[in-house]
């Protein structure tokens, strides 16, 4: 179990990011971290990763406090962050230095042939397409086996297509070894398609203002009725987050009201 | 599926129609840049050859070729070659020691850049050819003094070459880093060492320059042989065809040298040689 208590940040300018954010995320869970911008999204995320530490607040993972970079913690950015000097191979195996050669290899070509790029081992980054690069990054961070994998606004960067393909490959190699997932994202629905759970958070300062469960079985159908309504759900307490007045949805039913937002 | 197939010609054949010229030009310019100098070369072997002038001061062609061969048939060629190449190689080497080691501290810790680099700057503004009667004082007329120049000159471009790259590696890369716990030499030798390495190989290839560059002034000063010392006598005894000479073969042994350090880059930098052939097209 991963607990959160009162994490809170304020930067040495001043500014307050985060306040006091506490959660509970039990082993296995997706959890999908959506606001508005400026919300200690990120924040909390690179915390938690043990990047940057939170001014008060602890990260407790199985009884163990975080406070820096652990191995059974794994990150992927919004971008790849591939190492250029790296074969696609080694950028996966970069996180197995410790393990014997074979073992490692063994471990790659595994990861390689998951993540459907078996054909690219030897390539250089460069030659990847924006999804493939992502694809690799998702493998380097998961070859490891890590307990909890933190996806910072992972697919943003990717067209619509490419991004829907990723969300689903992640979901399936998520069923491998059922890693706890925490993606922040401000894509409604990329939140409702992956997570069990939504946090909405509210800005200035950052802080929780939401918990969504979303009582989906997978797969889920993104055309489904009740796709949208909780789509809309969350779609709402991110309004009301924003202080932003929320129109009377029952007045928009009708036909094309799926699309009105 | 079914709109796979035309996209994937459309993409084929402008590609394509791209590549032609440029396997063209690919010959085509070499031959266009060698057009001038070849024409100017043989059009003065030819006045000279047809006693239109006596080329006494600007030597044709053949003449300076003579003088090499001659030069080369005597030993003279090898032993002058032998002794600017022992001082390029051993001032090269000192300055590339400093300016590493000085240039890696400088990127590493902002203290010793806040403590070493204003002074490093300071010394970098004198005109290093300054230098020259402090050395000769301190260091006598012979090889030391010469060997310090060049160091001296190699020193600076690698020196900032190294720190200016060790301070541009891509933070988010270092994160990377981070996220898999690598701390101090494994961040080095796994991250900054490969970031840093293009930027190093450009900067030795500068520093190798200016050595070339310094060679030549700490011979003009005073020396009883090497390739600076052709030139001098050259000039003393009204020998342009051995100045020349002399000229010709710092040019080819400036090239050789640099291409030799290119030549033992290539294998560390093939990750990014797709990207130079772009820019080099």
């Amino acid at each position: 179990m991963l607990a959160l208590d009162r994490i809170s940040k304020t930067y040495p300018n001043g500014v307050e990011a985060l306040a006091r954010f506490s959660a509970e995320i039990r082993q296995g869970e997706i959890i999908a971290i959506i606001g508005g911008s400026g919300c200690g999204k990120s924040t909390l995320l690179r915390a938690i990763a043990g990047l940057d530490r939170a001014s008060s607040g602890t990260v407790t993972l199985d009884d163990e406090a975080i406070a820096s970079p652990h191995a059974k913690i794994g990150i992927i950015f919004q971008e790849p962050r591939l190492l250029p000097w790296l074969s696609v191979a080694d950028n996966i195996g970069f996180g197995l230095a410790d393990l014997p050669a074979t073992e490692r290899r063994a471990k790659v070509a595994r990861a390689l042939e998951r993540v459907g790029l078996a054909d690219k081992a030897q390539a250089w980054p460069r030659e990847l397409s924006g999804g493939q690069a992502q694809r690799v990054a998702i493998a380097r961070a998961l070859v490891p086996q890590p307990e909890v994998l933190l996806l910072d606004e992972p697919f943003s960067a990717l067209d619509a297509f490419t991004r829907r393909d990723l969300q689903d490959h992640l979901l399936d190699l998520w069923a491998d070894t059922r890693p706890t997932l925490i993606l922040v994202t401000h894509d409604v629905d990329e939140a409702v398609v992956l997570a069990d759970r939504v946090l909405v958070m509210r800005p200035r300062p950052g802080r929780l203002f939401d918990r969504i469960e979303i009582n989906l079985g997978r797969p889920r159908d993104r055309n489904s009725q009740l796709f949208e309504t909780f789509k809309r759900s969350v779609l709402t307490s991110l309004d009301r987050s924003l202080d932003r007045s929320v129109p009377d949805r029952d007045a928009t039913q009708g036909p094309g009201q799926a699309m009105w937002w | 599926m079914i709109s796979d197939a035309p996209v994937l010609q459309q993409s084929s054949e402008p590609a394509e129609s791209a590549a032609a010229p440029s396997r063209l030009s690919r010959y085509a310019r070499p031959v266009l840049g060698l057009l001038l100098p070849v024409t100017l070369a043989l059009g003065w072997e030819l006045v000279v050859w047809s006693g239109w002038s006596n080329g006494r001061l600007v030597p044709p062609p053949s003449r300076i070729f003579t003088t090499i061969t001659e030069l080369a048939r005597s030993g003279e060629l090898v032993r002058h070659v032998a002794a600017t190449l022992w001082r390029v190689s051993l001032g090269f080497a000192f300055g590339v020691i400093a300016g590493t080691l000085l240039g890696a501290i400088s990127g590493y810790w902002s203290l010793a850049r806040r403590l070493l680099d204003p002074t490093v700057q300071a010394l970098r503004a004198i005109p290093s050819l300054a230098w020259v009667p402090l050395f000769i004082l301190w260091l006598g007329i012979f090889e030391t003094s010469k060997i310090a120049l060049i160091a001296v000159g190699v020193f600076f471009p690698v020196y900032l070459g190294v720190m200016g790259a060790i301070l541009s590696v891509d933070r988010k890369i270092v994160e990377v880093g981070r996220t898999f716990r690598l701390s101090g030499f494994a961040m080095i030798r796994r991250i900054l060492l490969p970031a840093v390495l293009p930027a190093y190989v450009v900067s030795l290839r500068v520093g190798l320059g200016l050595g070339w560059m310094f060679v030549v002034a700490a011979e003009l000063i005073g020396a009883s042989e090497g390739l600076g010392y052709l030139l001098l006598d050259g000039q003393q005894l009204g020998k342009p065809a051995q100045i020349l000479a002399a000229i010709v073969i710092f040019a080819i042994l400036g090239k050789l040298t640099d291409w030799l350090i290119e030549v033992a880059a290539a294998p560390f930098l093939r990750w990014q040689d797709a990207f130079g052939r772009a820019k080099g097209a």
